[in-house]
């Protein structure tokens, strides 16, 4: 007998919705700055190879798993997984915990977006010069030794401590900033998916207009052709290096938002007849899509940047030829540069060496790879200031990116809202905006500490630590919990009650066997990999020797222990529910053994 | 030492330098001297240039209007060249970057810095938005949940309170009597 009660549960208003939604949350920041990144470091066109096979064997399966298991049992991840097995709830509690926690970095990097967008309405760009120094003889010290964009981001944004340890104090413009992240954050997330539902036909459509807006921009920019033709030649000696293979392996995987929770509870409040291995591959299939897409703007952006780079190198030398020499004005030009070097060189060698003359290479700038925050804004800011219109394409840029990252921030909240929601934890005389703003505040509140001084380092240990290996764990122990523990078989009459089809060999080989050794074979590289060598981090020192290069410094040991704990504590929720379970069924079995009641009904009790 | 860009500044409008050129050069620089050092009547005679090259630069120096062997001090030949920087480059159609003096680093402006940072509008313009949508949405789900309690609760009030056991569903809720 199954109990139910007759309170509605909120649903899609239609399809359209939910697959914007579902699209949206795999769509984010990772498309646009980490993809392209991959692609240029590991041999261009080649990766798409390693990248592929990622995605059929590993990515749409887990993909297909999580949307039809969320769909037939219409609860959020930790309802999910307590129906399977009242020993398996802690994987629904760890897919919480990792929401959660990456929810509150995710929404930093929103709120720097934010600080950026506010900046791009002034004329010029405040990253395009120097600040003055005081007695306004010259630039500051930090700002030439770097460039204006670098010292933009680390100065004027971060306000960037030179170590991990120094914290610094919170930086008021950052709480701001973050304060109305999380503002707009919480005015689409308010009802739950009732206002997401109306905010994604935005943010889920508004980053392609801009992708495609700046693909015809980009591919008018001077030296775009050599950047694309970088980005993608490919060199197939990279496919032997196994480490393109694990990277590949986990972008598909954090690409696609596996392991959260949140598509599990975006599908819970759909139809139950609705062909969900259709809405995979939709998804899948998009997000690769997408991704492949925004590498080509980027990449004809990068390439016009090193272009102009290059570009400047020679202008630099050509004045400083013209100047020690003598030689008439715009006599040398960057035709017959090679010529005038090689005659002065001749004459005068003692005095061109003396010039330090720069070696101009196109090759050495477009190799200066970056991703991450790095390519949002040092790269791209530099290059927008040479765009024409410059105010014009920093705003759509930075909106773009803001719509990308608030789409996955709903996934992010809904994979903790759900759940809780399911559990019934919140008393029912709380409304739910009230809750909803609850969940926010507490947000802000923790993330404060990713505004000190300190705070970038932080972010990239929650990134590096907690939106990596945990999940990797998670979806090894969902499509092993769905395959074997509720079964195979059952699984397949569930798909084909909801589609009407049975799916076919291709999902039934990968499900049973491909995906969870795919997953497994990643974890153990992966932990090997990283446990090898002791963690460094790029540090920003003007005080270093070799500043303008990062300072490369160990963890302390304290931070290190914190690195575990964030890799650990969401996944120890597995073992320690089955544990607590496991201890109440013994304690029953214990009383029952003891004290046999004619009637037995005290197991009628339910307590789940 | 004086740098001249000109062609690059310029391009297509640029003017050849010949000797009227740099009289206006002496010219400019005589006006500078009489404005902004101690006063006295410069003449173009009184800057004297030497080692032009093709490159457009050269060597002057200035000499004292009473006594035409004196050399005018270095630094307040400098002093007087820098406050008048801009009136020197716009004589000559360029800039302090194409117009280069070896030793008097420019003054660099000030950018103009207005009162109220433009960023913190920006970021009021967008809280403000959103704290009125905020409270937009939350009176209309109190509104909302106000005509929920008081209108239907006849209906819903058996379903929502009750539990229902499923084996005995049938199309209605209530048993039919």
């Amino acid at each position: 007998l199954i109990t139910l009660e007759i309170t509605e549960r909120p649903k899609w208003d239609n399809k359209v919705q939910y697959m914007l939604t579902c699209i949206g949350f795999a769509v984010g920041l990772g498309n646009v700055w980490r993809f392209p990144y991959l692609c240029q470091i590991y041999g261009g066109g080649a990766f798409l190879i390693p990248y592929g096979i990622a995605f059929v064997f590993e990515g749409l399966p887990l993909l297909h798993m999580e949307l039809a298991i969320g769909q037939r049992l219409r609860m959020g991840s930790v309802g999910v997984w307590n129906s399977i097995s009242p020993y398996l709830g802690g994987l629904g509690v760890a897919s919480m915990l990792v929401s959660f926690l990456v929810g509150l970095f995710y929404n930093m990097l929103l709120a720097w977006i934010l600080w950026y967008f506010f900046h791009s309405f002034q004329s010029p760009l405040p990253w395009r010069d120097c600040p003055l120094n005081l007695n306004r003889t010259g630039y500051v010290s930090e700002c030439e030794k770097s460039s204006p964009v670098n010292y933009f981001w680390y100065r004027e944004t971060l306000n960037i401590t030179p170590n991990i340890e120094t914290s610094g104090p919170v930086q008021w413009w950052l709480v701001l900033c973050l304060a109305s992240a999380w503002g707009l954050v919480y005015i689409c997330f308010i009802r739950g998916i009732e206002t997401i539902g109306k905010a994604i036909y935005v943010t889920a459509t508004f980053p392609y207009l801009v992708l495609t807006i700046f693909l015809v921009r980009s591919l008018t920019l001077a030296g775009a052709t050599d950047g694309l033709i970088y980005l993608f030649t490919p060199n197939w000696e990279t496919l032997k290096n196994p480490n393109v293979w694990l990277d590949a392996a986990t972008q598909i995987f954090f690409s696609l938002s596996l392991a959260f929770g949140g598509l599990i509870a975006f599908s819970s409040y759909n139809v139950q007849k609705n062909n969900c291995e259709r809405d995979a591959l939709i998804v899948g299939c998009v997000n690769s899509f997408t991704s492949i897409y925004a590498s080509i703007p980027i990449f004809a952006i990068l390439g016009f940047k090193a272009n102009e780079n290059y570009n400047n190198c020679q202008n630099w030398n050509i004045l400083r030829l013209t100047n020690s020499f003598n030689i008439g004005d715009e006599n040398i030009t960057v035709e017959n540069y090679d010529v005038w070097f090689n005659y002065l060189n001749a004459t005068d060698p003692s005095e061109v060496k003396s010039l330090d003359l720069k070696t101009c290479n196109l090759q050495t700038f477009l190799d200066q790879s970056v991703s991450g925050t790095g390519l949002a804004f040092i790269v791209f800011t530099e290059a927008v200031i040479n765009m024409p219109g410059a105010q014009v394409w920093a705003v759509l840029f930075f909106v773009m990116l803001f719509s990308l990252g608030l789409s996955s921030m709903f996934g992010n909240l809904e994979g903790v809202l759900t759940p809780l929601l399911d559990l019934h934890i919140i008393p029912s005389w709380i409304p739910k905006e009230i809750f909803t703003g609850l969940m926010c505040l507490s947000s802000f509140t923790v993330g404060l500490l990713f505004t000190l001084g300190s705070g970038n380092y932080w972010l990239e240990i929650f990134n590096s630590y907690v939106g990596s290996m945990p999940l990797l764990i998670i979806a090894f122990f969902e499509i092993i919990s769905v395959v074997y523990i509720y079964g195979i078989d059952r699984f397949n009459d569930d798909i084909e009650w909801m589609t009407g089809r049975r799916p076919n060999i291709y999902w039934q080989a990968t499900w049973r066997f491909i995906s969870p050794l795919m997953l497994l074979v990643v974890f153990v590289a992966y932990v090997v990999i990283e446990a090898e060598k002791r963690p460094t981090y790029n540090t920003w020192n003007p005080d270093y020797v070799h500043f303008p290069l990062a300072d490369v410094q160990h963890y302390p040991e304290w931070v290190y222990v914190i690195c575990v704990l964030l890799s650990v504590l969401p996944v120890v929720s597995i073992p320690l529910v089955a544990l607590y379970k496991f201890m109440g069924f013994l304690n029953k079995y214990i009383m029952k053994r003891h004290n046999p009641n004619p009637y037995g009904n005290e197991l009628c009790h339910g307590e789940f | 030492k004086y740098l001249f860009s000109i062609n690059s500044a310029l391009g297509d409008q640029a003017y050849v330098w010949n000797e009227n050129e740099m009289f206006l050069f002496r010219a400019t620089l005589a006006f500078a001297m009489r404005t902004y050092s101690d006063g006295q009547e410069y003449d173009v005679a009184n800057v004297v240039v030497c080692d032009e090259t093709p490159r457009v630069s050269f060597w002057f120096v200035v000499t004292s209007p009473l006594d035409a062997s004196l050399l005018v001090d270095k630094r307040r030949v400098e002093e007087a060249v820098r406050k008048s920087r801009s009136r020197i480059n716009s004589a000559f159609l360029l800039t302090d970057d194409t117009l280069e003096f070896i030793g008097i680093p420019p003054t660099l402006e000030a950018p103009v810095a207005p009162d109220t940072p433009p960023w913190l509008i920006a970021f009021g313009v967008v809280m403000g938005g959103v704290g009125a949508g905020i409270v937009v949405l939350l009176v209309s789900s109190v509104k909302r949940d106000g005509e929920e309690e008081t209108g239907g609760k006849t209906e819903n009030e058996a379903a929502s309170d009750a539990i229902y056991n499923m084996s005995f569903s049938d199309d209605e809720p209530v048993t039919q009597m």
